[in-house]
């Protein structure tokens, strides 16, 4: 199955986004990497860093981002990581996180996942 | 032109400037944006002068490259991405130089701002840091072709640089959380280019 990571500003913004995909896709891997290490917002690079490695080694990783360093601090985890299976999805993350989920709930592979992400 | 115990020096000029700076960096970025700039930049560079304190560098690409990683970690907001690519590429772009010559310290800055680019897909005109730190680069490299001075050269770049600060006033955010209010960020200052304007003034200061 496909994990999900959910990168955020706001610790509970990334928690919320995960409680309301799980109501769709329970079984679904989902780490969330909101806001900074003594919980005020903004993005950690080493959040974000340890919730990508938890969820790898499955059928591939899903990052999902909110707002600006959200973005560019994932991509600079993945610069880091080099990992092969892992994927920025662009797009609302609501939308994202519960599509995507529910895909990789039946079976669905990270490609054809990120590209019906894409088309949100 | 510097040394190692001379850009640890500059840096915590650096890292005092943006503490003292604090208030009026979240001003900038409270008109335009979420107001977090002054509020990050600072925790990040206090962070990076206490990582300094007991580390152990041989060459100015390490202490380059150990600023840009602790500011990726700690700042935060977008400036982390943004001024740490930054830090770490002027590393790459040092290598295992010993000591830092003007031309060392162009080309560094030319790494920087190509790793700004790069990271924040962005270039010139849309109200970022860019705007202070290319016209400032692109002014200290004319000097020095010139066969200005390090005084001079610098003094061509910070001037550069608040011009370029002025010049954000009057153009509208296209890239970050500033271009969601677009128009209506006409008349503020970027908060990016402006504190690239202060540690640009404090290497100055601290070289001159």
């Amino acid at each position: 199955m496909v994990a999900f990571v959910v990168v955020s500003h706001s610790a509970k913004l990334a928690d919320g986004v995960i409680d309301l995909a799980k109501m769709s896709a329970p079984e679904v891997p989902m780490f969330p990497a909101g806001g900074l290490e003594d919980g005020s917002y903004g993005t950690s690079f080493e959040k974000i860093s340890r919730a990508i490695e938890q969820a790898s080694g499955s059928d591939g990783v899903i990052v999902l981002t909110d707002l600006g360093s959200a973005v560019m601090t994932t991509e600079m985890v993945l610069e880091s990581l080099d990992l092969s299976n892992v994927r920025m999805a662009e797009g609302p993350i609501v939308e994202a996180a519960v599509t995507g989920t529910v895909l990789s709930a039946s079976g669905a592979a990270l490609d054809e996942i990120m590209e019906e992400l894409e088309h949100l | 032109m510097m040394k190692n115990e001379t850009i640890l020096e500059i840096v915590g000029k650096i890292a005092d400037r943006i503490s003292e700076e604090k208030l009026f960096l979240t001003e900038l970025d409270n008109a335009i944006a979420d107001g977090d700039h002054g509020i990050n930049m600072s925790r990040g560079f206090e962070a990076v002068k206490e990582k300094l304190s007991g580390a152990d560098i041989a060459v100015p690409a390490d202490l380059f490259k150990l600023v840009g990683m602790t500011l990726v970690s700690t700042v935060g907001g977008a400036a982390g991405p943004l001024y740490g690519t930054a830090f770490m590429n002027m590393a790459k772009a040092l290598k295992d130089r010993t000591e830092l010559s003007l031309e060392d310290f162009l080309k560094a800055l030319e790494g920087a701002v190509e790793g700004v680019k790069m990271r924040g897909k962005s270039t010139t005109g849309e109200k970022t840091m860019l705007d202070a730190m290319v016209p400032s680069l692109e002014a200290m490299k004319a000097a020095f072709a010139e066969g200005k001075d390090t005084k001079a050269v610098l003094e061509a770049g910070v001037n550069a640089a608040r011009e370029g600060v002025e010049y954000t006033k009057t153009i509208a955010a296209t890239k970050g959380r500033a271009s969601y209010i677009g128009e209506r960020s006409i008349g503020h200052q970027d908060p990016g280019a402006t504190s690239y304007t202060m540690m640009l003034e404090e290497v100055k200061k601290a070289v001159v």
